[in-house]
């Protein structure tokens, strides 16, 4: 399963690094998420992985029953889903004004900073 | 965007979306759930909420301003951080109390319950805001 | 405590000069003076106490991880310095105060240079050598500011560049130097060096050291080939000149030299390279005053002159040596000062410092033709001004030279005869001879520009006459901390009949045989301006262009202004460095216990793939967002399976979130279009999926460390015991990581607040909408 994952987070990364190369704006956002998932997936898996077992302790107990998934890179991946959400909202705000003020999606066309 | 089966689900499904929401904050420190998620959902319904009737609706739900959720959010949040420095420990070092409630049993607070409150808050404020200003930039249109 | 009050004092007052100039109006210079006097003063007072090589220490610990402190130490050939960077510098505030009357930046103008004496005398007392080399940039950046104070004219920026560029880029050497000589003798602290001399010289870096300290001092005392910075530099008003080109600034190099002698001196290639180097400079600087018509001009090739003899002198390394170098720093000091302030003058009231427009000025300005004929007569080294001492104690240093004292002694003669021609030329061409036009419309310049030249020449006369009394209490303790022990000075005009006394009259005699027919002589130095074409100052234009062309050309390379251009780098860098690593070093997988795969987990990971190349593919831009939203929901079907259900579950409603965003601003965006050729998009692909490759090859190799105690079993320890919580990925968020999470949320507002200021705010009619 490993292995397998660690393909799909190769799949992502590429498919996002591609997405963020093209000129137009809106694959760029769209490669950004693709890199995100990618992100949160390597860090998932390159902490370990258990199956089924979440970080949680049981009431009156002091610590979870082995094995259990790791909480530390879960607590990291949280954030950054969260981050990610947050990022690309501000690039598509950013796409939009683009495109409102210059009229164009290629990002070649937009090559001073006056309009 | 204004259909009959959407409105009439939404009019059942918010107050049920927003209780899971506050239901996932309370408990998420014990179990899944927590602020972050709390959060979104209720950002959720609210969203449902304007998808089903329109945005001024969904700005009418919500008894207050969107972006003076964030700040409400962040402050609470800092105020939880700032009770350990009081105490003259690290800043956001945890404080925690126990309340004896009669017939309820006994009751810990702590102030990483206003911390994760804040954190609520704040995610729910800046979703709604992001949203609500697209979304009312599509209705003008 | 006191010498740091010392050396901060003018920087201090220097934010303030504006304001003076307001309150005191022409008596803006004889105000700043007052900084500089009472530096003088207060130092005075060390005059005889440190006779016998004592110093008097400061030390503050600045930035300790470095190794830098402020330390600071006054000892002999400190004093000496900060005597005549604060005696002079006072003479010079209060001419300057006359020279640039009514200049509406006067203000500023004094400011800088007050700037200016803190950097000086914090090298001069700097006893770490990181903070000589803060002081020693200082005083770089200051003198750019008042070489370029008439910033209107383009040869003032011109040449304040060149010094800036010359002297900052030696800086640089001094400053990789000095960390060299760090690491070699274990100290930044010059005395401690010292103590450990023999080590650092036997040290196999100690050569390289070496020569970057000396490319430091020989760029900021215009050694040769470094010489060409300084005549352009006289592009400053005049009272700069004399304080930074003459007095103070070209002799921080020496400075350094001497300084540093103890430590560095006494091998071959220290020796060689100093003396070498000063002699050539010596020669070369006398040889091209005759190519100038501008007493400025002349003046400045004849202070590279000097500035090559000191350097010689302090190469040579004997005491004899020594003593001769302070006594003619000294010297030089008084009389190239009173000269350069007489050009001002003579400037100032005729408009032009051209010889060849200039004479017969003594019958409109008599005071100042006195006063350079002082000054002159010392340059020129007649009895009994100090300058024949110094020339005669240099001559004697020359001649009991151990090696090489033929060339050195012939070299000296000629120069000095070159000299002795040169004072002709500044002081007894323009002022004698008939009246000419520009002469005849001069006049006696105001009080402040003949008192301050004349109160130095008349103490070059002074000194002359009673060196033992007035010269002997500054030189001596100069001398005993450069040689390291106490050496008694006998200073008296008159030793018997020596070779040095000979040669010294010789080359008086020769000098003004030489000036009488100097008209016919300018005609063969004039043949040495073809050589120009090749020499360093023209080597100085041609980096200056190439490094200009190589700017242009990488920025264009590098900051193109398009994201993908920097991704690419990026990738290319990244994909390329992890290639030579796989290549250089193999690889090897930790054999590893893995989970096996389930059917269910196989399908969620072939729908993530799946989705993400149509995502790619797909040329509409609803079929992408649906095709993300798939991924997504995969990737949470990934942290359902792996016990991450507070990851699902945020996973999934940041999902549907993230699909109203793109629904809610979708009819705005613009269509996808393909707009890269095949063969942009082949090679994209090709380093997209390199990158790709690397991240897959990374998770597999990260699994198989375990070199550490995972950091989160602390977490999973102490989360119910002190955190009272159950839930471990919830307590870490708000409680152990909380400020994680606080700066987290704060961006998240910070993005919020961006996407409305972006999407409501529209520019106001007029402006771009």
């Amino acid at each position: 399963m490993e292995i397998l994952l660690a393909i799909v987070v190769g799949c992502l990364v590429a498919t996002g690094l591609y997405m963020m190369m093209r000129r137009s704006m809106l694959k760029l956002a769209i490669g950004l998420s693709l890199l995100s998932h990618g992100a949160n997936l390597l860090i998932f898996t390159a902490g370990g992985l258990t199956r089924g077992q979440p970080p949680l302790i049981p009431q009156g107990e002091t610590l979870p029953p082995a094995p259990y998934a790791d909480p530390l890179p879960q607590a990291l991946i949280l954030t950054a889903i969260v981050i990610s959400f947050g990022l690309l909202a501000f690039t598509i705000a950013l796409i939009y004004r683009a495109c409102h003020v210059t009229g164009t999606d290629d990002l070649d066309q937009l090559t001073t900073t006056e309009t | 965007m204004k259909s009959l089966i959407l409105q009439t689900a939404a009019r059942y499904l918010l107050p049920l979306l927003a209780l899971y929401s506050v239901l996932l904050f309370l408990q998420g420190h014990h179990d899944p759930g927590g602020g972050f998620v709390g959060g979104l959902i209720a950002a959720a319904s609210l969203m449902l909420c304007a998808l089903a009737y329109g945005v001024p609706v969904a700005r009418d739900v919500l008894p207050i301003q969107p972006r003076n959720l964030i700040g409400i959010g962040l402050l609470s949040a800092a105020a939880a951080g700032s009770v350990g420095t009081l105490q003259g420990k690290p800043f956001l070092t945890s404080a925690w109390v126990k309340l004896q409630l009669p017939g309820f049993g006994e009751l810990e607070l702590g102030t990483p319950l206003l911390f994760d409150a804040g954190v609520f808050l704040a995610v729910l404020g800046v979703t709604v805001s992001i949203l609500m200003t697209l979304a009312e930039e599509e209705e003008e249109e | 405590m006191d010498l740091l009050v010392a050396v901060l004092a003018p920087l201090a007052v220097a934010p303030l000069m504006p304001l003076v100039r307001r309150f005191a109006g022409r008596h803006v210079g004889d105000v700043a003076a007052a900084i500089p006097l009472a530096i003088a003063v207060y130092f005075a007072r060390y005059v005889g106490t440190l006779g016998d090589g004592q110093s008097v220490a400061f030390r503050r610990a600045w930035v300790p991880e470095i190794g830098l402190s402020l330390s600071l130490r006054l000892d002999g050939l400190s004093l000496l310095f900060v005597l005549l960077i604060s005696g002079i510098g006072a003479l010079v505030c209060v001419y300057a105060g006359g020279y640039l009357a009514g200049n509406r930046r006067l203000g500023s103008f004094f400011g800088s240079l007050l700037a200016f004496m803190t950097a000086m005398l914090g090298i001069v007392l700097a006893e770490n050598l990181l903070t000589l080399y803060v002081f020693w940039e200082f005083t770089t950046l200051t003198s750019f500011l008042l070489i370029s104070f008439e910033h209107e004219r383009q040869a003032a920026r011109a040449a304040a560049m060149q010094a800036l560029l010359t002297t900052a880029a030696g800086g640089l050497c001094l400053l990789a130097g000095v960390i060299l000589l760090g690491l070699i003798g274990g100290s930044f602290e010059i005395t401690e060096l010292i103590e450990r001399g023999d080590a650092v010289r036997a040290h196999r870096l100690y050569p390289a050291a070496v020569i970057l300290i000396l490319l430091g001092a020989f760029t900021k005392s215009a050694q040769f080939p470094f010489h060409y910075w300084l005549p352009n530099a006289m592009a400053a008003p005049t009272p700069v000149s004399a304080y930074l080109h003459s007095a103070t600034m070209v002799k921080a190099g020496v400075y350094l030299l001497a300084r540093l002698s103890p430590l560095l001196g006494g091998t071959d290639l220290w020796t060689v390279t100093v003396t070498g180097v000063g002699a050539v400079t010596m020669v070369v600087g006398t040889v091209l005053a005759f190519t100038s018509y501008d007493m400025k001009g002349i003046l400045a090739y004849l202070t590279i002159n000097v500035l090559g003899t000191l350097t010689m002198l302090i190469g040579l390394g004997t005491e004899l040596a020594a003593e001769a170098a302070m006594i003619y720093l000294l010297a030089h000091a008084l009389y190239k000062g009173a000269l350069f302030l007489v050009t001002g003058a003579v400037d100032h009231a005729a408009h032009s410092r051209d010889l060849r427009e200039l004479s017969g000025l003594r019958h409109r300005m008599p005071l100042t033709a006195l006063i350079a004929a002082l000054a002159a007569l010392s340059m020129a080294g007649v009895v009994p001004f100090f300058g024949f001492l110094a020339k005669e104690s240099y001559l004697h240093a020359v001649v009991e030279a151990p090696r090489m004292w033929p060339l050195l002694t012939f070299a000296a003669v000629v120069a000095s005869v070159l000299v002795v021609a040169g004072a002709g030329l500044v002081a007894v061409a323009p002022f004698f001879g008939t009246l000419s036009e520009k002469a005849d419309r001069a006049h006696e310049a105001g009080f402040r520009l003949w008192f301050v030249p004349a109160l130095l020449a008349v103490a070059g006369l002074a000194a002359g006459l009673l060196p033992q009394t007035l010269a002997a209490p500054l030189v001596e303790p100069a001398v005993a901390a450069i040689v390291g022990e106490p050496v008694p000075l006998e200073l008296k005009l008159w030793h018997g009949v020596t070779l040095p006394l000979v040669l010294s009259v010789i080359a008086l005699a020769a000098g003004v045989a030489l000036y009488v027919s100097h008209e016919r002589v300018r005609s063969v130095f004039d043949g040495t301006r073809v050589l120009g074409g090749w020499g360093p100052a023209a080597w100085y234009d041609k980096g200056v262009t190439l490094l200009d062309v190589v700017a242009h050309w990488q920025t264009g390379f590098l900051q193109s202004g398009f994201l993908r251009t920097y991704v690419t780098v990026i990738l290319a860098m990244t994909a390329g460095l992890a290639g030579l690593m796989i290549t250089h070093f193999g690889l090897t997988f930790v054999e590893r216990e893995t989970i096996g795969v389930r059917w269910h987990e196989g399908i969620a990971a072939g729908l993530i793939v799946a989705a993400a190349f149509v995502a790619v593919r797909s040329t509409s831009r609803m079929r992408a967002v649906v095709a993300l939203t798939i991924v997504g929901f995969g990737v949470s079907w990934i942290f359902v399976l792996f016990g991450g259900p507070d990851l699902a579950m945020t996973q999934i409603v940041v999902e549907t979130l993230t699909t109203l965003l793109f629904v809610f601003a979708f009819y705005r965006l613009p269509k996808f279009s393909i707009l890269s050729d095949r063969a942009t998009r082949f090679r994209d692909a090709v380093l997209a999926s390199s990158v790709g490759i690397v991240m897959t090859l990374l998770i597999l190799l990260a699994t198989g460390v375990d070199q550490y105690e995972p950091t989160s079993e602390y977490y999973v320890r102490s989360s119910v015991t002190e955190a009272h919580g159950r839930n471990i990925v919830n307590v870490i968020l708000v409680d152990f990581r909380a400020l994680d999470t606080l700066g987290e949320i704060t961006v998240l507002s910070a993005a919020a607040v961006g996407v409305f200021v972006m999407v409501r705010l529209v520019a106001p009619k007029g402006g771009r909408s």
